[in-house]
């Protein structure tokens, strides 16, 4: 076996299912809370939750957007939003004390040195104005009395705990010089300085790449394994699940749908929410093949390259290169995905295909027409011809514009007599599955699932020859996730538009696309039939992204194990 | 950083020649005869050739520029056309109060704006944030001088705590300086108290919905702590921003409250020369109010890159 992130199962899984809520050393219980909205007209957030978590356990809480699983960790931190949340009922125990009765001054003491918690955002949850070290400090001081060398020396073991290099440097680094995957490290030391008994991770890996991601899974792991620290871990990804959980709670609603050890919930969950969950959650394994419907191509780019900051007149520097010598070929009604982690340039690729940015070399053929270097104003008529979707649909439809004037704005600008497009609109509404009565409404009164399909309509509005989906449905929760998927699907069979699909989810790769394009650092290196890049490939880097894919062991829709024979080739990593 | 100030104050050069060019044809374009203006209705023609040819009026206008500008730059500003004193020595007799009033609104404003700032922005929809606000709302709606004549009735004639007006220099003792800055001060600085809590609440909710605040709280520290260290350091870019004009403002502005409180400062100078119409000193004044913009702005971009380790040119 290659490196995995599952550890050995701990005895506390055998046999005691549910019922260790009878556990009087379980370093967390969650005794039927209730948590509401507060004002006039209060709303349940979350219904009767109960939950323990064991020394030494990973305990993970499992559900989509709106499940409470986020609101029940920030219960347990004491951190609910002021005025906005309260806790109605119930107790929360960490180490045998009632947090919900605790005092705020009492509160503070307890957290980071009792419980600590992770954030999802690397990025953000750092305080960007202050150095590594302010910021592991402050936590020292705040509870603990050492000295000043003390603290330094205890600084710098943690950092090294969680395998940060040149230490030195790190303390003095602010959050932007660090990469995402870095920042993690030292939310994680942060957390762990004082070795609390309860580590809250809420979806600490969801903001990361594949392969970043397994690394911090591990260091969890291993962290966990030296301290003994118990671990509750939220999550909405059923591949983090089945690589790390002791035990799960699977939410929705507010409440508990199931819960129990790993084994059972993967291979025999009793309720139809949690098989719904499971059965969503896309196959690594790729598609059939399609048969080709046309042999027409409709974009295609040869050597396209991207430098960043190139060299000028008054600055003499190296640009960075984004892209460099990308070819790419996309028929009428296929669909094109390209994958890699951020940075790898697969997002600068789309916008120069799209002419949002200049590429700096290359050609850009769409429909045999190169449109790589034409002026703004000849590039007029070819810009309806391909249009994109965007990642967040909550940010890329206009919140003051009704959805059918976001729809009709393109078609309009190209001419079309306002009757006609909203006449179009309302059709392309029904296409994508919402209601006619859909267009006055504004983009707030939907859900997100609802809002892509939104996108979408505008997108299809202009009759593209492609489409441009940029990471579309990777905001979104599985389920819906696999709504859309399957829409775009439709919609290319009746329309025949074709997609060039960017994504770091190779899952959610293997279920759309026909060819796949793998980028690393600008380049694509390795691009063919989707069944071969995935199934069978050649490139190091392309095996080291499939083996970084949690839960690439688990056939969920099916819940087993993935077949020895289907699993993708399991190699050791070279680094 | 250090190539970035030399960038920077090189970057004003050309901003502080454009005020010159404008200054400089202020006085030539105005219609009708410089010379004219300058010598009065009573002049002979005799008296205006003479001034005509002492301002160097008959030579190309770019002769002129470049003479006028060599003298600025030599320290020679003119002489005030009313009291025949050198205008750069009228000027620093009336710097000084401005200077002080200023320095001493802007100690008031920030020692009380900032927390009343933060604090309302802590408590966001309570009843502290709300009496802040609506302490705001009247510090902007009530007139300077209406606050000025509040504060001398009470202070001043009912209370006799404080002399009515006046000046006294810093360096004749710091008692009497006080007693007499210190009503201006305040009257001044309840629109500033105003503006600035507010862009202090303003900056402060937008930064305490961010992610790093709930790490702050989550780190078990003190909310003290997480509203002063974490929290204002991060909103302090927009407040330093409007400090910094704010104390420019300030300067070329404080003409009511030195007529309030019979201040001879620059606001004063400033009004009766444009009055008398005495060139030269407007022309000084507005290089001078001009060249303290571009100072500030300087300052507060490099206070920038201070405040934020994420900005560097």
């Amino acid at each position: 076996m290659g490196e995995t992130i599952a550890k050995d199962r701990r005895p506390i899984e055998a046999g005691t299912g549910t019922g260790t809520g009878m556990q009087t050393d379980a370093i967390l219980v969650v005794e039927n809370l209730v948590i509401e909205t507060n004002g006039r007209d209060p709303h349940r957030i979350i219904d009767d939750v109960s939950l323990t978590v064991g020394p030494g356990e990973t305990v993970c809480l499992v559900g989509e957007s709106g499940s409470g699983k986020s609101v029940t960790s920030l219960a347990t931190m004491g951190l609910l939003p002021k005025g906005a949340l309260s806790a109605r009922s119930g107790r929360i125990l960490v180490e045998g004390e009632d947090v919900l009765a605790a005092s705020p001054s009492r509160l503070r003491q307890m957290r980071a040195t009792r419980m600590s918690m992770i954030f999802q955002e690397p990025m953000t949850a750092l305080n960007p104005v202050m150095t590594v070290e302010e910021q592991l400090q402050e936590v020292l001081t705040a509870h603990a009395s050492m000295s000043a060398a003390d603290r330094r020396t205890r600084i710098r073991e943690i950092l090294s705990l969680v395998h940060l290099p040149d230490v030195e440097r790190m303390c003095r680094s602010y959050p932007h010089q660090l990469s995402g995957g870095q920042r993690q490290r030292v939310m994680i030391a942060m957390a762990l300085v004082l070795e609390p008994k309860l580590l809250i991770a809420d979806e600490p890996t969801t903001a990361l790449d594949v392969t970043t991601q397994k690394q911090i899974l591990k260091l969890i792991a291993e962290i966990q394994e030296r301290l003994g620290t118990s671990v509750l871990f939220i999550t909405h990804d059923m591949g983090v699940v089945a690589d790390i959980a002791d035990r799960v709670y699977v939410m929705r609603h507010g409440k508990l749908v199931e819960s129990g050890p790993i084994q059972s919930i993967l291979t025999k969950p009793e309720r139809d929410y949690t098989r719904d969950l499971l059965s969503a959650v896309p196959a690594l394994s790729p598609r059939a093949a399609r048969p080709a419907s046309s042999r027409e191509i409709v974009l295609e780019t040869s050597q396209l390259g991207m430098v960043y900051g190139q060299a000028s007149l008054f600055k003499k520097r190296e640009g960075t290169v984004a892209a460099k010598d990308v070819d790419l070929k996309l028929t009428r009604g296929r669909t094109l995905g390209i994958v890699g982690e951020s940075g790898s340039g697969k997002s600068t690729v789309a916008r120069c295909v799209m002419r949002l940015i200049d590429p700096t070399t290359g050609s850009i053929r769409l429909r045999n027409h190169e449109i790589a270097n034409l002026s703004r104003r000849a590039l007029r008529p070819w810009r309806k011809r391909i249009q994109m979707i965007f990642q967040d649909p909550n940010r890329s439809l206009n919140p003051r514009l009704t959805v059918g004037d976001s729809i009709i704005e393109g078609p309009v600008n190209y001419g079309a007599s306002k009757q006609d497009a909203r006449a179009r609109a309302r059709e392309l509404l029904e296409l994508v599955g919402l209601p006619a009565d859909a267009i006055d409404r504004h983009p707030h009164q939907f859900s997100g699932g609802q809002r892509q399909r939104i996108a979408i309509a505008r997108a299809l509005a202009m009759e593209p020859d492609v489409l441009v989906a940029d990471e579309a449905v990777s905001a979104l929760d599985v389920s819906v996730q696999a709504q859309v998927l399957d829409l775009l699907d439709d919609i290319q069979t009746r329309l025949g538009v074709a997609l060039l699909f960017i994504t770091h989810d190779l899952r959610v790769a293997a279920q759309i696309c026909d060819d796949v394009a793998v980028m690393q650092r600008g380049r694509v290196v390795e691009y063919g039939p989707t069944a071969e890049v995935l199934g069978n490939p050649r490139e190091a880097y392309t095996r080291e992204l499939i083996d970084a894919a949690p839960g690439r062991h688990w056939d969920f829709p099916n819940f087993r194990p993935m077949p020895a024979a289907v699993a993708p080739v399991d190699v050791t990593p070279g680094g | 950083m250090l190539a970035y100030i030399a960038r920077r104050i090189l970057a004003s050069v050309p901003v502080l020649l454009v005020v010159a060019l404008f200054v400089f044809l202020l006085l030539r374009l105005t219609p009708g005869d410089p010379a004219a203006i300058i010598a009065g209705d009573m002049a002979t023609p005799d008296q205006l050739e003479r001034i005509r040819d002492s301002l160097g009026l008959n030579e190309p206008l770019l002769t002129q520029f470049v003479t006028w500008s060599g003298q600025l730059l030599s320290g020679d500003f003119g002489s005030s056309l009313i009291s025949r004193t050198p205008v750069l020595t009228l000027i620093g007799q009336r710097l000084e109060p401005t200077l002080s009033l200023a320095i001493v609104t802007m100690i008031i404003t920030l020692v009380l704006s900032i927390p009343m700032g933060v604090i309302a922005a802590w408590r966001h929809g309570s009843l502290t944030d709300n009496a802040v606000m609506a302490i705001s709302v009247l510090g902007f709606s009530i007139p300077v001088f209406v606050t000025g004549y509040i504060f001398i009735q009470i202070f001043a004639i009912d209370l006799r705590l404080l002399p009515v007006q006046g000046f006294r220099s810093v360096f004749d003792g710091v008692g009497p300086f006080l007693a007499r800055i210190v009503l201006p001060a305040f009257t001044l600085a309840t629109i500033y108290i105003a503006l600035i809590a507010r862009m202090t609440r303003a900056a402060m909710l937008e930064v305490l919905d961010e992610d790093y605040i709930r790490t702050a709280r989550a780190k078990g520290l003190t909310e003290r702590i997480v509203l002063f260290r974490h929290a204002l350091r991060n909103a302090a870019v927009p407040i330093l921003t409007v400090v910094g004009t704010g104390f420019a403002l300030m300067i070329s502005g404080v003409v009511v409250t030195e007529s309030v409180f019979n201040i001879p400062g620059l606001g004063r100078l400033t009004v009766d020369a444009i009055l008398a119409r005495d060139y030269p000193v407007i022309q000084a004044l507005i290089l001078l109010t001009s060249g303290i913009y571009v100072v500030i702005n300087l300052l507060i971009d490099i206070s920038y890159a201070f405040m934020d380790p994420r900005i560097r040119y």
